[in-house]
């Protein structure tokens, strides 16, 4: 293999986009599938990043585009655990076919 | 005629009547329903006398002749330029004189059931729907079109209906009801079917033109080639005109509803069933009679044989029967059998036109006496609370008054001189006699059983054994009323006094198949014949029934096989029951039902229930579940990105 | 091969796995822990590719904060230490259908497609630039985002502790 170039990053990134689809559609567990949703969003990062390295590399707009998501994921996370954990003390699960309590 | 319009108020009278006790007084004035009605119907009753004052001797008459005169005319729905249904006002004669009937007898019934239907909880709405029949009556026979009398004639049909099933608690009234609506309607399906022949050939709707047309010879001759089954269309679609008048008329084999149609209140039978409705189908025959006479003398022959065989018929079962309502109703259909034949013998215009006048007579008497005698039976059962002879006998010094009047309209019925079915029937003879001679000796021997049955009824009734209270109410209040309420017995007494002058009104001065004055005189050598049979008829029955005795009985064994039959009235009743439970339920309800089940309906089902399972195999997917969505999204995506690549490729 | 070539499959089989292993794991806990793996991966990755900066703010905000979160959770939710349930197979199948057609279809596209870089001069990821930039109001200054971001994540905390906030039965 030759000198590690964007490809290389697009499909470690794509692989784990994937990855994170695959978690999401398969687990019933909530927090499992927040944890899907942050591979997701690491696998976006990585495509800024690479992006930003090997064809903008005079521009930092990758970069702070990625502060900003984490930032946002940061968020993202501890509203969504606040969420689980409120259904948690109301259903005493939190597999994600047991909330059909709004289901019409 | 001058401000004709006011004629119009003669049906309309009743309608507004019916809206207002059936729509506000039910709920609101109960106790004066039965007022309101028999004053509005005592309106309707003046301007019809007027307007029959004026027409007959005032503005009727146009060089001799009487004129159809149109007062009101409307076209409702136009479909060409010829054929259109309308609603309008005619006047002629007939109509002239059925409105008077119909508003005087609609009078002495509404009356007359102000005492009889006392205490009914549902009296308004007997007084709406009596209300509602006499409009729809009167509706009927002043309609300028045929297809205007199609719809009152509907209309009359359904006031019946309501009006036999007033006691709906009672299943025998249900089904008489049913009954009564059902071959009606089966009737009715002739009566559109012949207004369709005969407006298709004649191109018209209208009364008028429909006469006009038909009894024009090269319109005659045109048709000549179109016939079907040997006879011309026109006389087909007089035919099935006639099926429909016969099943109104009760005439054989239609008559079955009639008998059973006695599980009404009395007065509605006084009213519907002897005086008015019932000769609608004698109505629709006179109105199309030139066009029998002329056009189709092979339908008159139908309309003659048919009302000879009814009446034969039906006056054997009434020697027979016990119910005294039944009787009457028999009577009925027997006197219209009467007025059918003398139709059914008579030709168009001058001397020919007698049976066309006896007709009319005979219907005219017939609504009096008839009328008198339901009220009369209603009277007795109102007394004594059973409708069987059985259950009677010796009332006439309990109930003087409704004992002479029903004397007198027997005598009527009879024939005895000098009642009024004494003048109608003579001529009716005497027409018969002129032209048929077949007819004329089934007729004087009917007429000789009318006598026996009525008699029969009446010594029944009013004499033999003592009337004991042997149904066992001893105490019962009514004992000790007696005689019926005032406004009963006023009823009573008018139509007695006109059953005995009635016939002595010079009718064929006022009524005639082409509106020439007829003088009719009395034959009195042809009288002697009819007359004495008839009292022979009166003794035989006086000497059976005036005494509790057994000769009836050995009459009855004598004869065993035929009174048996006659007692069952002959088993029509069986046989219609028989042809269309095991016949027509069998061969083609059931297939037809199982066709409808299982293709029919199955087809319908399979594709809901396919739908219902489908959709809900829809719905599974629309499950709510963010997953679900999420695959399908990451599927759809999928798809259309290869079926892109696809394309470009 | 070089070394850092070398490194950077080290680093890729890192979070492949380790995010593989976290999708597919049955116990929850050691899910989070595989996924912890995975992101100190991505971090490493971050450095290997001179953003020194941004594989901090990755280690400190996603290892040190986010998945502790996580972990946190998972004590205050689940048993850590039982099975989750089996996904359904046949949910399963189609999901890794999905994953894989997918995943070839955008490496299909990646390879039909040729990137075009930019010939600009290179600007240096380092702190001190990250900062000017962060703050400056000028051309590629990033403040308005910044402040946006901050109310963001103040409505955030507010939020999530409404949410979370054990109500008091009232008397």
């Amino acid at each position: 293999m030759n000198e590690i170039g964007l490809m290389h990053i697009l499909v470690i990134s794509t692989s784990l986009f994937f990855i994170g689809v695959y978690g999401f559609l398969t687990r019933r567990n909530m927090i499992s599938m927040l944890m899907s949703v942050e591979l997701i969003l690491n696998a976006v990062n990585l495509n800024f990043v690479a992006f930003n390295k090997f064809l903008y590399p005079g521009q930092l707009s990758g970069l702070f585009f990625i502060i900003f998501n984490i930032a946002i994921a940061a968020a993202e996370a501890a509203v969504a655990i606040a969420i689980i954990i409120n259904l948690y003390r109301n259903h005493r699960s939190i597999d994600i076919n047991d909330a059909t309590t709004m289901k019409f | 005629m001058p401000e004709t319009i006011y004629i119009a108020l003669i049906p309309l009278l009743p309608i507004l009547s019916f809206l207002l006790i059936a729509l506000v007084g039910r709920r609101y004035f109960p106790q004066i329903c039965g007022l309101l009605g028999t004053l509005s119907l005592l309106s309707s009753f003046v301007i019809s006398a007027i307007v029959a004052y004026q027409y007959f001797f005032v503005v009727g008459k146009v060089n001799g002749i009487y004129k159809q005169i149109i007062v009101f005319k409307y076209a409702w729905l136009q479909f060409n330029s010829n054929i259109s249904i309308d609603m309008g006002l005619l006047l002629d004669p007939i109509s002239v004189m059925m409105i008077s009937i119909i508003t005087f007898i609609s009078l002495m019934v509404h009356i007359y059931s102000l005492g009889y239907m006392k205490g009914d909880p549902r009296i308004s709405t007997y007084y709406s729907f009596l209300s509602l029949f006499t409009f729809s009556m009167l509706g009927l026979v002043l309609s300028t079109n045929i297809f205007q009398m199609y719809i009152f004639w509907e209309l009359v049909g359904v006031s019946s209906f309501l009006l036999i099933g007033f006691y709906y608690t009672k299943p025998s009234a249900v089904a008489a009801s049913k009954k009564a609506f059902i071959v009606t309607r089966f009737a009715d399906l002739g009566f559109l079917i012949g207004i369709l022949i005969l407006s298709y050939y004649t191109d018209s709707l209208d009364f008028q033109g429909i006469i006009k047309k038909a009894t024009d010879p090269s319109f005659i001759g045109s048709l000549a080639s179109v016939s079907f089954m040997g006879l011309s269309v026109l006389t087909w679609g007089l035919v099935l005109v006639f099926i429909g008048g016969a099943g109104k008329s009760a005439m054989f084999p239609l008559h079955i509803w009639l008998p059973d149609a006695m599980e009404g209140p009395t007065p509605v039978s006084a009213l519907i069933h002897a005086a008015t409705m019932v000769v609608a189908g004698v109505y629709i025959v006179a109105r199309l009679f030139p066009v029998f006479t002329f056009t189709c003398p092979d339908a008159l022959q139908v309309v003659a044989y048919v009302g000879i065989f009814s009446s034969l018929f039906a006056a054997l079962i009434a020697c027979t029967q016990t119910d005294i309502k039944r009787v009457l109703a028999y009577s009925t259909i027997s006197q219209i059998g009467f007025m059918m034949f003398a139709l059914g013998v008579s030709g168009y215009g001058g001397e020919q036109g007698l049976g066309f006048m006896a007709s009319m007579f005979h219907l005219f008497t017939h609504s009096i006496f008839k009328a008198l005698l339901f009220l009369g039976a209603g009277s007795v059962i109102h007394y004594v609370h059973s409708n069987d002879m059985k259950d009677m006998g010796g009332l006439r010094k309990l109930m003087p008054i409704t004992h002479l009047t029903f004397l007198i309209a027997c005598l009527a019925i009879a024939g005895v001189p000098p009642f009024a079915g004494f003048f109608s029937k003579e001529e009716i003879l005497l027409a018969a006699w002129q032209s048929n001679k077949l007819i004329f000796y089934a007729a004087i021997f009917t007429a000789t059983l009318t006598a026996f049955y009525v008699f029969r009824l009446y010594f029944q009734i009013f004499w033999s054994k003592t009337f004991s209270a042997h149904h066992d109410q001893s105490d019962a209040p009514e004992h000790k009323h007696g005689e019926a309420p005032f406004s009963m017995l006023l009823p009573l007494i008018i139509l007695g006094l006109l059953s005995i002058v009635a016939g002595l009104v010079p009718f064929g001065h006022f009524v005639s198949s082409d509106g020439e004055v007829l003088n009719t005189e009395l034959h009195l050598g042809f009288s002697i014949a009819p007359v004495v049979l008839g009292l022979l008829g009166i003794g035989l029955a006086l000497l059976f029934y005036k005494k509790e005795n057994d000769k009836p009985n050995r009459m009855a064994s004598a004869l065993s096989g035929f009174y048996t039959g006659a007692l069952h009235k002959f088993y029509i009743d069986e046989i219609y029951l028989f042809v269309t439970r095991k016949v027509i339920f069998n061969l083609i309800g059931r297939p037809a039902a199982w066709f409808d089940k299982t293709v029919v309906d199955g087809s319908m089902n399979g594709i809901t229930s396919f739908t219902t399972s489908f959709s809900g195999w829809i719905k599974g997917i629309q499950s709510g579940k963010l997953q679900d969505y999420t695959l399908y999204f990451f599927s759809g995506l999928i798809g259309f990105v290869l079926l892109v690549i696809y394309l470009w490729t | 091969m070089s070394a850092s070539t070398v490194i950077f499959y080290i680093l890729a089989a890192v979070i492949i796995g380790g995010g593989m292993l976290a999708v597919t794991e049955r116990k929850i806990f050691r899910s989070a822990v595989y996924l912890l793996f995975s992101l100190v991966g991505i971090a490493g990755l971050y450095f290997y590719l001179n953003y020194e900066f941004l594989g901090a703010v990755q280690i400190v905000v996603y290892v040190g904060g986010i998945v502790v979160l996580i972990i946190f959770s998972i004590f205050l939710t689940v048993e850590s230490g039982s099975d989750m349930k089996n996904p359904n197979f046949i949910r399963a199948l189609f999901s890794v259908l999905a994953a894989v057609f997918a995943t070839s279809l955008v490496l299909w596209i990646l390879k039909a497609h040729t990137f075009v870089a930019s010939t600009t001069e290179a600007l240096e990821p380092s702190t001190r630039n990250i900062g000017r930039q962060m703050l400056s109001t000028g051309e590629h200054g990033y403040i308005l985002p910044f402040e946006v971001v901050s109310i963001l994540l103040l409505a955030a905390m507010i939020g999530c502790i409404v949410i979370a906030m054990k109500l008091k039965p009232k008397a």
